[in-house]
């Protein structure tokens, strides 16, 4: 089955239908809460679940990319944190300014993962065990350099993050959701537009064909595994704007957060299938999840994790159904 | 009328894997507008005289010309620039991508760096018209057939300017209409002058579209023959090397069956065949006849205990026995080689030996290991009756073709010395050589008082064969007739199509 019959004879490709039931979740989520909460429905909320998760859909843009390859990438939360770290670390310690850091953070990122994606792909190692050494390798490296939270007070670095860019009527965003949605346009452009997207979804879809096809496979996979890395550094110096600080417990978990956004957002695990859009609406998704407890507020925060978990269930199980419908 | 020049020629090629020598002087030239056919046994070297010529292997010796340059590639992309390029048996495209990326992907028409998807598109629906191919270039290429896959692997092989054509066994997965496309497919691609390089199993598939063939027995060349020039028994006679009359009189004595075997009593299973009587003797061979659906596979699950039974019962050397798994039939030394080897049979990432001794591991359980020693003793008996090429037990079974395959399968059951062994189509799929002799280890089976339970969907097969031959219809047993020189094909399919009534 490739298409999807909607009444009156119109088509719906099925590589769109687990964007568009994401999106459809998204929308149902967004009414209930505003029928049930007052103050709910306005355009800032959605905005603050931009604010709030800008630096997870930064990392979740480049989980897509390793997803889409058929890998996984363990590493990026502890990345993210080793990011903020060296941030933290060099601003308070010998005091080097944001603009000669945060490129520095951003080299040391990618680097990280040129390597896993080198490891992945020179030794044919399971992109599981690669990134989960990575995963421990960033967290111990954090340790190095600290083991308590380190403030950021740099002055530079502050006001960047607590600027507010106004919109029309009263609603406004920080300039990490700017950052965040130039990050998620420029990878949908790479991923549509260039050799090297077109190459990511063909590995997902068959290495062997891709290898036979002439394709550089080895060459795409390092490059996703260090995209994935440069944009887990990214979302560190985001995260950072956002708390201000350096620590080596940030982000603990975070890389199964972009996993599951990627998922909701309906790219197929097994990879070759799935848009960016997709992942957007799955980061919208989680952060709408935590709002609505925020709103409900008799809940603890662990219902986000109860809900992203029936959520992951359910969207598992839609891809199963769905996978098998199409090959047959 | 004068031939052209070859477009290629490959001279003297020789070509050594470890233990094995799997080419060794080998000519072949191809003329341009000519479909030309590499035939030969599994194991005669078809595939790696493609490898070699492609770049995946590098060959140790012997020169390749390419219009009459000499050439060496190092890898299929290589060959591909060059233009010889290859379409593969299992279709090596991306399902997740559209069609036109399919042909195009790697060499897409871009401007700026940015992949312009119109042209792109257009491109497609260009290379598909060639081929007389009218399809949605922007739906993802798993909506279409197989056959329509292969066109269009077949196009991206004819976007490089391809002079070569190497098509690898592209009708193994098709059906006859499909298959019939794609000899229209080549026809034309011949008449604009490219050479086409086509191997296949089936040999009216040969005679029906090639110009000239070129034979290989066990890595050496046979000779290079114009298909119209030579007949299909002359053919196959110069790809086993040896004639296959011997066959013929397997069974020319007639025998006496007086020491029933196996009997089955009225045995039935509502919605899989109807209650049957049928008696295999010692050393009988029972060929079962029908067409496809017609219960032929239900009638051997039945007697393995693979299936259970509604009514009726099975008895064994006179004696009731219920078989109720395949565990019990196994037990009373009743062996089923089914027909799916891929998929319900062999370990492919297991070594021949490990393939070989698991039933016989399995019946002693697991604490008791078979000692090494009996596996190697017993392996290398069986490799070499059964003649397995390469003759290597520790080589992996996935590196095997599809007739040795098979034929580790055989070995497998015939380690347990069976008494009653249930082939279910043992040849389908594999090529001439190794049917002949899975046909020839039928015949030495029963002489040495095995009973076999043969399944095939040819005729021919079955009535060579055969002692007696059981006739299915519509799940049921129509008739049960003994194979005497009154019996022929034409009277089996008579039965198959008037359910015996007349008999």
């Amino acid at each position: 089955m490739t298409t999807l019959t909607l009444g009156g004879g119109r088509t719906i490709p099925a590589r769109y239908v687990p964007v568009l039931v994401t999106a459809c979740l998204f929308v149902a989520m967004f009414v209930v809460g505003g029928i049930r909460y007052d103050g709910f429905a306005t355009g800032q909320v959605v905005l603050n679940v931009f604010v709030d998760n800008a630096f997870l859909l930064v990392v979740a843009v480049g989980m897509t990319f390793v997803i889409l390859t058929g890998g996984i990438d363990l590493s990026v939360g502890s990345v993210v944190a080793l990011s903020t770290m060296i941030s933290a670390g060099l601003m308070a310690g010998p005091g080097w300014p944001p603009y000669v850091v945060i490129p520095l953070v951003l080299l040391v990122g990618s680097t990280l993962g040129l390597i896993m994606g080198y490891l992945i792909h020179a030794f044919e190692i399971q992109p599981f065990i690669a990134t989960l050494a990575g995963m421990f390798l960033a967290r111990g490296l954090c340790y190095t350099i600290g083991t308590e939270s380190i403030p950021i007070d740099d002055p530079t670095f502050t006001a960047f993050a607590q600027t507010r860019i106004d919109l029309f009527a009263d609603l406004w965003i920080s300039p990490s959701v700017l950052v965040a949605l130039v990050v998620v346009l420029v990878g949908a452009y790479v991923l549509h537009y260039t050799r090297l997207g077109r190459a990511v979804y063909a590995t997902g879809g068959s290495e062997q064909s891709a290898v036979l096809m002439g394709l550089p496979v080895g060459r795409t996979k390092i490059t996703v595994y260090t995209i994935s890395g440069f944009c887990s550094a990214l979302g560190g110096v985001l995260l950072s704007f956002y708390t201000l600080s350096g620590y080596g417990l940030h982000a603990s978990g975070m890389e199964l957060d972009a996993i599951a956004a990627v998922v909701i957002g309906g790219t197929l695990l097994t990879g070759g299938t799935g848009f960016l859009f997709g992942t957007v609406l799955g980061v919208l998704v989680l952060g709408l999840i935590q709002t609505i407890l925020s709103f409900q507020g008799t809940l603890s925060s662990w219902w986000t994790k109860i809900f992203i978990g029936l959520l992951l269930f359910v969207f598992i199980l839609l891809q199963r159904l769905f996978s098998t419908r199409t090959r047959r | 009328m004068e031939a052209p020049a070859p477009i290629l020629r490959m001279s003297g090629i020789g070509k050594q894997f470890p233990g094995v020598r799997a080419l060794d002087g080998v000519d072949l030239r191809l003329l341009p507008g000519e479909v030309h056919a590499v035939m030969g046994e599994n194991g005669a070297g078809k595939s790696t005289l493609i490898k070699v010529l492609t770049g995946v292997h590098p060959a140790d010796a012997g020169d390749i010309e390419l219009a009459g340059r000499s050439v060496a590639f190092g890898s299929p992309l290589e060959a591909r620039q060059a233009g010889i390029s290859t379409v593969y048996q299992e279709v090596n495209l991306c399902v997740n991508l559209s069609v036109a990326e399919n042909i195009l992907i790697g060499r897409e028409p871009r401007r700026l760096g940015r992949i312009d998807w119109k042209r792109m598109r257009a491109r497609a629906r260009e290379l598909l018209a060639r081929l007389e191919l009218d399809l949605d270039v922007s739906a993802p290429l798993s909506s279409y057939s197989l056959a329509i896959q292969q066109m269009v692997a077949i196009a991206r092989a004819l976007d490089v300017d391809a002079q070569v054509l190497i098509l690898d066994e592209p009708t193994s997965s098709l059906d006859a209409d499909e298959v019939d496309r794609l000899f229209g497919v080549m026809k034309r691609l011949k008449d604009e002058g490219i050479a086409i390089l086509f191997v296949t199993h089936f040999l009216d598939q040969v005679y029906e579209i090639s110009d000239r063939m070129t034979i290989l027995r066990n890595g050496r060349l046979v000779g290079e023959f114009l298909t119209s020039e030579l007949s299909q028994v002359e053919l196959v006679a110069k790809m086993i090397g040896q004639e296959l009359e011997v066959l013929d009189k397997l069974h020319g004595e007639a025998k006496v069956f007086d020491r029933p075997l196996v009997e089955a009593r009225e045995l039935g299973r509502a919605g899989a065949i109807e209650p049957f009587t049928l008696t295999i003797h010692e050393g009988e061979v029972v060929g079962l006849a029908g067409l496809l659906g017609s219960g032929r596979t239900e009638v051997a699950r039945l007697l393995f205990g693979a299936d259970h039974a509604g009514t009726g019962q099975v008895a064994i050397g006179g004696e009731p026995t219920p078989l109720r798994t395949p565990r019990a039939a196994m037990s009373h030394k009743i062996a089923f080689c089914s027909e799916n080897r891929k998929t319900d049979g062999l370990v492919p990432d297991l070594t021949v030996r490990e393939n070989i001794v698991l039933a016989l591991q399995a019946t002693r359980g697991w604490t008791r290991p078979v000692p090494r020693e009996q596996q190697d003793e017993l392996v290398g008996r069986y490799v070499k009756a059964l003649r397995i090429s390469p003759a290597d037990p520790e080589r992996l079974v996935r590196d095997l073709s599809g007739g040795n395959q098979q034929k580790v399968l055989l070995a497998r059951w015939l380690i347990l010395e069976p008494r009653l062994l249930i082939l279910d189509e043992p040849t389908r799929g594999i090529d001439v050589g190794a049917k002949a002799e899975i046909q020839r280890l039928v015949a030495e089976l029963s002489s040495g008082g095995v009973a076999v339970l043969f399944i095939s969907a040819e005729l021919e097969e079955v009535l060579r064969l055969s002692h007696k031959v059981a006739v299915l219809r519509d799940r049921k047993l129509v008739a049960e007739l003994p194979n005497d020189d009154a019996l022929s094909t034409e009277v089996l399919m008579e039965t198959i199509a008037s359910g015996g009534r007349d008999r």
